[in-house]
């Protein structure tokens, strides 16, 4: 976090910023994520969540609803069948929204790149994601370091400015 | 009871419903038009008494082979268990259903359809469990071949180094 702007309130309550800055460090502290554990993966999704490595010093809270999610973390396999759902879940999610893929399956399908009929193959073949998370599973260190990473990535976003 | 012994028992109360067993095989072959009337004598039969149907499994030995599907049975009370197989056609193959008899095989008879096609006769809510339920084919069956594509998302598959 910029803790110079959280400081400048110490002087004279006046804030100085970036309306841009502004906004990305409101955005970026506090990244509810929609909770998508699909398989293994999500047993650590589960485990950065509770008191050990604790996500939510990080401003993340788990969301079971895609309208209060700000970041959806997909960890596990995909199969066809939660396929269609995850795009559609992903599509009623309020914009600024991300995709944190979590774990070899959602990757690029994981074990099952050859061999699986019913498995997508990649999450980001039907969803744009944004920060891919190696492993299998990843560990919740691993998990947090791609929090770190989408952090950094909403960060430098221009919200206010239309992208042509 | 010994598998002999269970063999014997039900030739006595349904006479021609089992093909002879093979010797030491551990399963035996059902005909399929007596399975309903079987299946209800293995469960309710004092003797016999299967109230465990621990498993139920479609199986394919290749194409222009006809399927089967075997039922593990177990007794919970006399600690005696039988597999009793039966065959069914490759295409349009219907077997009657005994999820009324034992409830484990509402979603295994469900399972077996969804992934060989085998119909089962009067099973109460008989459509796919695992697959969408507008996916093509029977997965399972050795003659299967997935499809390009599903609802538009490519069905990557990448063989090369073990085909
Ligand atoms: S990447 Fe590995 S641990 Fe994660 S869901 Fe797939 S198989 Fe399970």
């Amino acid at each position: 976090m910029d803790m110079s702007l959280v400081n400048s309130f110490d002087r004279d309550n006046i804030l100085v910023a970036r309306v841009d800055d502004f906004l990305n460090w409101a955005r970026a502290s506090s990244t509810w994520y929609f909770q998508f554990g699909l398989a293994c993966c999500a047993i650590e999704m589960i485990a950065a969540a509770q008191p050990r490595h604790d996500l939510e010093r990080f401003g993340a809270m788990p969301r079971a609803s895609p309208r209060q999610a700000d970041v959806i973390i997909v960890s596990g396999t995909v199969t066809m069948t939660m396929a269609t759902r995850i795009k559609r879940l992903y599509d009623q999610m309020a914009e600024p929204k991300y995709i944190i893929s979590m774990g070899s399956c959602s990757n690029s399908g994981g074990p099952y790149w050859q061999h699986g009929y019913h498995v997508l193959k990649g999450v980001d073949l039907i969803v744009p994601v944004d920060i891919y998370v190696p492993g299998c599973p990843p560990r919740p260190e691993a998990l947090i370091d791609g929090l770190l990473a989408l952090h950094k990535k909403i960060r430098e976003d221009t919200p206010l400015r239309k992208v042509s | 009871m010994e598998f002999t012994e269970i063999i014997a028992r039900v030739d006595q109360l349904a006479p021609g419903a089992f093909a002879p067993a093979e010797e030491g095989a551990g399963h035996v072959w059902v005909q399929p038009e007596q399975w309903l009337k079987v299946a209800q004598l293995l469960r309710e039969d004092p003797e016999l008494h299967f109230d465990s149907l621990m498993c139920l499994s479609g199986h394919d030995r290749g194409p222009e082979q006809p399927l089967w599907v075997a039922y593990n049975l177990h007794s919970m009370d006399i600690l005696h268990k039988l597999e009793v197989r039966i065959e069914a056609l490759r295409e349009g193959g219907s077997i009657f259903s005994v999820a009324n008899i034992w409830r484990t095989a509402d979603w295994h008879e469900r399972e077996v359809y969804d992934l060989f096609g085998i119909n089962f006769e009067g099973h109460p809510d008989m459509r796919r469990i695992l697959l969408p339920v507008d996916w093509e084919g029977h997965p399972l069956l050795k003659d299967y071949t997935a499809p390009d594509y599903y609802r538009g998302i490519p069905v990557l598959k990448d063989k090369r180094g073990w085909e």
